[in-house]
């Protein structure tokens, strides 16, 4: 097995407008794999897609199986573990319940998380409705590794977070990286050339560059391509 | 004084019938997005089955044991129907809440039809033992024995009910999907399984919503479009506790049972107001959107 | 394509109108198709029925509008329909007014009724929105049931009084004809009321809302006046069915004009003929009604009282026999009646520049 995803020409339209307009592209298994673009190019809808949480033509293999036409649990069954771009905790469930929710199978890794993340043990009980913004994405980042899943996608972890907690998160991610793929979204160009290797950018719903994280140091491409300066 | 009482707990025991209609409703609605108008059919069928179990067992198991039998039956019935309905109607319309409505608008139309046909459109009457008709003396008021049958169901019901969604693997999976039923989904769950779980739920308690109603308050007489008319009620309330809330509709329940049975008393009595006590209802739900336009209990989005 | 099968449409429309004009005067003996009391063509008891016919297909079209083009879901046409019957019996037949201003009451009452409890039910959207409308259709109902100042006389239902209405209107059977075009008139104006509101600008954007409600919000639009306009005027259509009704039947119940039963045959009439296409409706609602009239009938014939018991059982229910084929049709042809008989377009919403243009000129 070579590649964690491979996508073909998918496209996906919502209520009349045609939001992604044949996506291709491959995530190789291991290591970071980041998707740039500016506010509204379709990243989080390609992530959608891939989990098929929206409905979408064209091709999309997860580890090797044809998975288009699946329903969401069954995808994520193959071993994915998935971080959405605004937490998605359940308010109304307390942090354990939210835990408790994500476990499958036997293999749960509840002292790794809790070492990763020692404040969500110590607010078990609390309602994740009022936990910070921090602690929530903590929450969501630890359901999607509780279960050791061999495919992460990980949608703009730093979104709203302060610089050190970014940091942080940053490093939990290189850890998980050491033994799952990871799918990252992200807009802070310091995180992706942190962690990834590979880079994507979206623009209007297409593919406009594929290539090496490193091709994020020329400032004239990362200005085309992103319309902000290199200097994050 | 003596009166009030008589009404209050009146009130409190139609409180309990709205409210096993309307959790049920309320839950099915919060985590499916489906309005069941099947609902007040799926109690119409638990009080046929009870009436069912009630007449055809041999009558020398005595008239208590028949109607504790004809109550399981009545509960019985209602999850089961529901559950078939989820599986062969509502299933293969996932994603088309529209078509989900119509298609409960028209299995309660063709099976109450089915209803008027095989049972007739008159009334059926349940046999129940003595006990049930006799008053109880207390504070100086009689009050009819029926009312603590309602009373006691619903207040069993509301206890195992929080209890399995607070501490159930499965309660969890129905408060997450009530929130958010796509994280659930994104974690790997396979929803459509609570979803055919909601509905036997809701779909049990309207049927012991339907015999209930039928004791205490229809003189044990079983008709074809009964649980359509408490349907109504039940829509009123699952609105004003906040859709998808168990405690609203407990609260809300009561509150709707109340006003109802005080304001045609008092009110109703006058030439003119006779529907006061329904009116009220309605009045009430207008102010509730008016001030809180998701409910009592409802979350805001 | 698109202009021959329209001018089909027409034509056949047109035929159809031709033929229903001349009923009245074809005194033909059907057995089969009209059943038992009913079977030659321009009886008494036919007449009824076809006007019932026109009268609900006229509501049909015009829930269609609300329902089908603007995706408004209203669970309170019924409201309407009942304001049209009663205010009109009670000017009538309390009050001894004249026809023309009992008329322009009711259209009155309907108008200020629609504007207030359209504003306040459109405040929520969704179900929300269908059950707020059922709760105000609920409230009336228990309203007119309960006989306030004994206006409505309750249960026992309100009698029309023939006396101040024009003598080709008064009860009698010979008069059944006139009440028969009048509904036919009702249907033919409701219909080109529909028609040249959904073809209008206006018509453009109710499908717009029914589309992607958010996106007129971005293009600057507030749906909201848009939405109004198609509840108000489905409503007034609604209402000036529920005159025709008690022109044609004569007798206001509540359980029968009032009650959330009618508003249910109307949604189930407009989606059994296919939501969103007008001529569907119509004929929704046409087959509705003839087929319940018919079943009722036919369920009560010698020959059916021989079938064995499961059978005839069902077979005698007409509400059964409804029910059944509306589930099937939502399950299997939700395009409804009309999907089947042509491959129809749906009418797709406009793309973003083309609105927002469109949009310009309103
Ligand atoms: N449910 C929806 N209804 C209408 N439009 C939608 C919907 N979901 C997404 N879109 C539109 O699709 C486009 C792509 O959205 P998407 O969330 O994938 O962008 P993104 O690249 O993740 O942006 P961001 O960086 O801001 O998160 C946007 O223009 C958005 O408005
Ligand atoms: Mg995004």
């Amino acid at each position: 097995m070579t590649n964690a995803i491979e996508i073909n020409d998918l496209h996906v339209t919502i209520a009349g407008s045609h939001i992604l307009q044949g996506v291709s592209l491959i995530v190789p298994s291991g290591g970071v794999t980041a998707i740039l673009g500016r506010n509204g190019v379709g990243k989080t809808t390609t992530l959608r897609a891939i989990l098929g949480l929206v409905a979408s033509s064209g091709q999309i293999k997860v580890f090797d199986h044809e998975v288009s036409s699946w329903p969401t649990h069954r995808i994520v069954r193959l071993g994915i573990g998935y971080v959405p771009e605004d937490r998605d905790v359940f308010s109304g469930l307390t942090v354990e319940e939210n835990l408790r929710l994500a476990e499958s199978g036997a293999e749960v890794q509840y002292d790794e998380v809790f070492s990763l993340f020692p404040e969500l043990k110590k607010r078990g009980r609390q309602r994740a409705g009022t936990l910070s913004g921090g602690q929530q994405q903590m929450l969501s980042i630890a359901r999607a590794l509780l279960n050791n899943r061999p495919l992460l996608l990980v949608d703009e972890p730093s979104k709203g977070l302060a610089p050190k907690i970014v940091g942080e998160f940053a490093g939990v991610l290189e850890r998980a990286a050491e033994h799952s793929t990871v799918l990252l979204v992200e807009q802070n160009l310091s995180v992706v050339k942190r962690l990834a290797q590979r880079i994507v950018v979206l623009d209007h719903g297409e593919v406009v560059h594929r290539g090496e994280a490193r091709d994020l140091d020329d400032p004239t491409l990362v200005r085309q391509l992103l319309g902000v300066t290199g200097a994050a | 004084m003596n009166i009030f009482l008589v009404l209050t707990f009146s009130g409190v025991a139609l409180g309990a019938i709205y409210f096993l209609a309307a959790s049920g409703l309320s839950l099915i609605y919060g985590l499916m997005d489906v309005l069941n108008f099947a609902h007040g059919l799926f109690m119409t069928l638990g009080a046929y089955a009870g009436y069912e179990v009630a007449t055809r067992l041999p009558s020398s198991l005595g008239a208590p044991t028949l109607i504790v039998l004809a109550i399981i039956g009545a509960t019985l019935g209602g999850g089961l129907a529901a559950g078939i309905t989820e599986l062969v109607l509502i299933r293969p319309l996932y994603g088309k809440p529209i078509s989900q409505i119509l298609i409960t608008i028209g299995l309660d139309l063709a099976v109450v039809g089915l209803l008027m046909g095989g049972f007739g459109s008159t009334a059926l009457q349940i046999p129940v033992p003595l006990w049930l008709i006799e008053p109880t003396h207390i504070g100086g008021v009689f009050i009819p024995n029926a009312n603590f049958l309602a009373i006691g169901g619903g207040a069993v019901v509301l206890l195992g009910l929080e209890w399995f969604l607070s501490r159930t693997r499965y309660g969890i999976i129905i408060r997450a999907g009530v929130e958010n039923r796509e994280m659930v989904r994104a974690l790997g769950i396979d929803v459509g399984r609570a979803f055919t779980l909601v509905f036997v739920i809701g779909g049990a308690m309207a049927g012991l919503a339907g015999i209930l109603y039928t004791i205490v308050f229809t003189g044990d007489l079983v008709s074809p479009s009964q649980g359509d008319s408490l349907l109504i009620f039940a829509f009123i309330v699952v609105v004003i506790g906040g859709l998808g809330s168990i405690r609203g509709s407990a609260v809300a329940a009561l509150v709707v049972a109340l006003l109802q049975e005080y304001t045609s008393f008092y009110i109703g009595g006058h030439s003119g107001w006779a529907q006061i006590g329904d009116l009220s209802t309605v009045l009430l739900l207008a102010v509730v959107l008016e001030l809180r336009p998701r409910g009592l209990f409802g979350r805001v989005a | 394509m698109r202009w021959p099968s329209r001018r089909i449409g027409l034509l056949v429309g047109g035929a159809f109108l031709a033929l229903f004009i001349v009923v009245p005067f074809i005194g033909l003996h059907v057995p089969w198709v009209l059943p038992g009391t009913l079977d030659i063509v321009n009886s008494t008891g036919t007449l009824e029925v076809l006007a019932l016919c026109f009268m609900f297909a006229g509501v049909a079209v015009g829930y269609d509008m609300m329902f089908g083009y603007t995706g408004l879901m209203s669970l309170g046409p019924v409201l309407f329909f009942a304001t049209g019957t009663y205010v009109f019996d009670i000017a009538l037949t309390r009050w001894e007014w004249a026809l023309l201003p009992a008329l322009l009451l009711t259209l009155g009452v309907s108008l200020a009724l629609a504007v207030v409890l359209g504003a306040v039910a459109l405040r929520v959207h969704g179900i929300a929105f269908a059950m707020v409308t059922l709760a105000f259709a609920q409230a009336f109902y228990f309203l007119v049931e309960s006989n306030p100042h004994n206006l409505t006389a309750g249960d026992t239902g309100l009698s029309l009084s023939y006396t101040r209405l024009p003598s080709f209107l008064s009860g009698a059977v010979s008069n059944t004809r006139n009440l028969y075009w009048i509904a036919l008139a009702f249907l033919v104006i409701a219909y080109a009321v529909v028609w040249l509101v959904t073809e209008s600008v206006t018509g453009r954007v109710f499908v717009a809302i029914r589309e992607n409600e958010r996106r007129l919000d971005v293009l600057g639009v507030r749906p909201f006046r848009f939405k109004l306009v198609s509840f108000v005027v489905s409503s007034l259509i609604a209402t000036g069915g529920g005159v025709v009704y008690i022109l044609v039947i004569g007798t206001a119940v509540p359980s029968v004009v009032a009650s959330t039963t009618v508003t249910l045959s109307i949604l189930i009439m407009v989606v059994l003929g296919g939501a969103g296409t007008r001529w569907g409706a119509v004929v929704g609602a046409m087959v509705y009604v003839y087929l319940q009239q018919y079943l009722d009938k036919v369920g009560a014939e010698p020959s059916f009282t021989r079938l064995p018991a499961v059978l005839r059982v069902p077979l005698s229910e007409p509400q059964f026999l409804l029910g059944a084929i509306f589930v099937l049709f939502v399950l299997f042809a939700p395009g409804g009646i009309a999907s089947l008989v042509v491959r129809h377009r749906s009418r797709r919403a406009l793309g973003a520049p083309a609105l927002s243009s469109l949009i310009r000129k309103v």
